[in-house]
């Protein structure tokens, strides 16, 4: 565990040492890009303020494609909102922000982001909204076969992924806060993003679900995303602990600002794409 | 994946959410049936047969906004109660599907609280149509898609504000004022069959194509705001 | 104020003044007296009340234009808008006030709904609301709200313009055949001109010193989150400067 070179301090925002804060993490020796690997995610002097409220201050980093990223943070130091402003789903106040070098919101489809509402429908099955989701997100039709089996086809697979019964008749309403959370990360893995942005992924779960759902998210960070590039994973969490097989860097804000940035270690070597219990890959 | 295939994934969902809770249905029919009696009380139409058939168009079109209104401000709460509406800003299909699905969803729904509510106000009201009555059938689903395109789109708009409630009918109203004029004149034409309906079927058809085309044309652009 | 907008201020108190020395000095109207001066006031505004709606839609449809690729020009193409959307509705609003007013010497009636006054009411309606909506929003979206709901607006307007002719023809109401149709004589056409140009220049004035007022809350909104921002001394001492000249 080292601290990064020319790390941000908490002084990242002062004016006068604008500067220096830059900093920028690097993939593990364990995947193919190079240290000048195209950024997956980029902030430049990100602000953004809810009226005299200030969320995010003046946040500066560059994320390569292939990172795997903790975020801690105490709550209110603007974790959720970094990963919504990295999202495209609120827009910086100042500064600039772009993933795979584009706008957010001009990567549709590439971005996942997962946070405490399960972003499904609760009168809706779970493989109904499954199979909805799946309509949505498209992707190949393979010739012949019917586009709804095809579907319902894909839903089936990533609910029994995360461990899900597919012809469980429930409806999302009536799951457990496990079940939903373990859905929402179906929904989320359906659409096979380049970059996933969990928040909280593992709030309210036992140790035992949480560390399958951490198998999973490392089996899928391990497989090529479909642009050729190593799959980016930024999650924020309390159970730092829990994190760290995911944890190749650890990013800490606080009072929106980004005050340690930590290379935590070869999580490459425990990249083994294990199976969850439930489900095979 | 093509274009008609997003709206009817979209559509499919509304009418499956919709055939699970009845909340817009259910509402819209009690909340029409008492406009419909509310305004009975304060004409007495059955024994003034002339002046229903003169007032008729006008009441059945307010009766059906102010269900349409109360169903209006439902239907995007299904998307924003667990978020799902970040869900589709994220997405990569065609913003205005999600639009069109929902607005044609909409449109089953008050077009189903008219067919139960037509007969209704035709006894209630002691209706005797004097002009050519299948008119109504083009007359009805135009006026319809007119109200609700633009409440559905401006409904999406009110997410973005304080009090959305109150913000709807304050914006639906003045904007499809012509939209009105031109259903109830046409519907009173029919009933009265004093003049042709047809003026006022051309100026609601161009109303709906128009602004079918700005909403389409705008719907990126109020999803994807913070 | 700069020099020049002082300059045009004083040109059109000039122009007002000529103007109203016009309408005054114009001969009196046969049947209604001199009441009907009135109508060199009521013309120019209910024109002009046309106008700002479409100088609106275009600051309106820059402002979608710039507000990803301009932050600045947006912000202020947002200002012209909401300055353009006032001026609206305060000549609207001096139109309906004007038209009834004529209504009652010349009718006998405060309020008839003629097509030419329903199509003012609806246009004071549309901008009324357009203005209430700006109020209700929630900081940070009220321009792009607004955008959209003006862009529906200025659609609305011909569009209910025409179907109102047309309900009011279907309908003829002979008691208001008369009024503004019938021409205006020679002999009042300079009052008329020099009115419209008048109440052209002071729309024009409004439009520009409503726009400069709405640009300096915009940079003190800006100036004040920078300021939060950096609690930068340098920083607090421009802030204060601005709210002291807002």
């Amino acid at each position: 565990m080292a601290i990064w070179k020319d790390m941000p301090t908490a002084t990242v925002a002062k004016p006068d040492e604008r500067a220096p804060a830059r900093a920028a993490i690097r993939p593990g020796q364990g995947t193919s890009a190079t240290a000048d690997a195209p950024a997956a995610v980029e902030l430049q002097r990100v602000s953004r303020l809810y009226g005299s409220f200030v969320a995010l201050r003046e946040i500066t980093l560059k994320l390569a494609a292939g990172s795997s990223v903790v975020m801690l943070g105490e709550n209110g130091a603007g974790k959720s909102t970094l990963l919504k402003v990295i999202a495209g789903l609120q827009s910086p106040s100042y500064g600039q922000v772009t993933v795979f070098g584009e706008e957010p919101r001009d990567q549709r489809g590439t971005v996942a982001y997962m946070s405490h509402a399960t972003m499904l429908y609760d009168e809706l099955t779970g493989m109904e909204n499954l199979t909805y989701f799946a309509g949505l997100h498209g992707g190949s039709v393979p010739s012949g076969g019917s586009r709804r089996a095809h579907l319902r086809e894909r839903a089936a697979h990533a609910l029994t992924e995360v461990g899900l019964d597919p012809a469980n008749t429930r409806r999302v309403g009536e799951y457990s806060q496990g079940m939903r959370q373990r859905a929402s990360l179906a929904r989320v893995l359906l659409s096979e993003p380049d970059l996933l942005l969990l928040d909280e992924p593992f709030s309210n779960l036992d140790v035992g679900s949480a560390h399958s759902m951490i198998t999973r998210l490392l089996a899928y960070v391990a497989e090529p995303a479909q642009s050729g590039l190593a799959r980016t994973l930024l999650l924020t969490t309390h159970q730092a602990e829990l994190a760290q097989p995911l944890a190749r860097s650890t990013l800490t804000l606080s009072g929106g600002r980004l005050v340690a940035l930590l290379e935590t270690g070869k999580a490459a070597a425990s990249r083994t794409s294990a199976p969850m219990q439930t489900g095979a890959d | 994946m093509n274009y008609a295939q997003h709206v009817l994934t979209h559509l499919r969902k509304d009418l499956r959410l919709e055939w699970r809770t009845k909340d817009s249905i259910n509402g819209m029919l009690f909340f029409a049936l008492l406009v419909v009696v509310v305004l009975a009380m304060a004409f007495d139409p059955a024994s003034f047969p002339s002046m229903t058939r003169q007032i008729s168009g006008g009441l059945l079109w307010v009766a059906l906004l102010f269900a349409a209104m109360t169903a209006l401000n439902q239907s995007w709460a299904r998307e924003t109660n667990n978020s799902v509406l970040d869900a589709h800003r994220l997405s990569a299909a065609p913003a205005s599907a999600l639009f069109i699905g929902k607005a044609l969803a909409n449109f089953l729904f008050v077009t189903a609280v008219e067919v139960v509510l037509a007969p209704i106000f035709t006894v209630f009201y002691n209706l005797q149509p004097l002009g050519q009555t299948w008119k109504l059938l083009v007359i009805l689903p135009l006026g319809t898609w007119a109200l609700v395109v633009n409440g559905t789109f401006f409904a999406a708009l009110s997410l973005r504000t304080r009090n959305r409630e109150t913000l709807l009918p304050l914006v639906l109203l003045p904007i499809t004022m012509p939209a009105l004029l031109a259903m109830i004149q046409a519907t009173t034409a029919v009933l009265t069959g004093e003049f042709e309906p047809t003026l006022w079927i051309k100026v609601l058809v161009a109303y709906v194509i128009i602004f079918t085309t700005a909403c389409v044309l705008l719907f990126q652009t109020v999803l994807s705001a913070d | 104020m700069p020099k020049w907008a002082q300059g045009w201020l004083g040109l059109t108190v000039i122009v007002l003044t000529y103007g109203f020395y016009q309408a005054m000095a114009a001969p009196r109207e046969a049947t209604m007296g001199n009441l009907y001066r009135v109508f060199f006031y009521h013309l120019p505004h209910a024109i002009l009340s046309f106008v700002f709606p479409y100088l609106n839609l275009a600051a309106s449809l820059l402002y979608l234009f710039w507000r990803k690729r301009n932050v600045e020009r947006a912000a202020a193409a947002d200002a012209f808008a909401l300055a353009s959307a006032e001026v609206t509705v305060l000549y609207a609003t001096i139109g309906l006030a004007t038209g009834m007013l004529w209504g009652r010497a010349a009718w006998g009636i405060w309020w008839a709904w003629d097509a030419r006054m329903t199509t003012y009411l609806l246009l004071w309606l549309l901008y009324v609301c357009y203005l209430l909506v700006r109020s209700f929003s929630s900081t940070g979206q009220t321009a792009m709200i607004s955008a959209v709901l003006a862009i529906f607006a200025a659609i609305d307007v011909p569009i209910c313009f025409m179907s109102i002719r047309w309900w009011r023809t279907q309908h003829p109401a002979a008691v208001f055949g008369g009024g503004a149709n019938s021409g205006i004589d020679p002999s009042m056409a300079p009052a008329v001109l020099w009115n419209m140009a008048a109440w052209a220049m002071w729309g024009a004035f409004l439009v520009g010193m409503r726009y400069a007022i709405e640009r300096r809350r915009q940079q003190a909104s800006n100036a004040e989150a920078l300021g939060i921002l950096n609690d930068d001394a340098a920083m607090a001492v421009l802030t204060h400067s601005l709210k002291e000249v807002r």
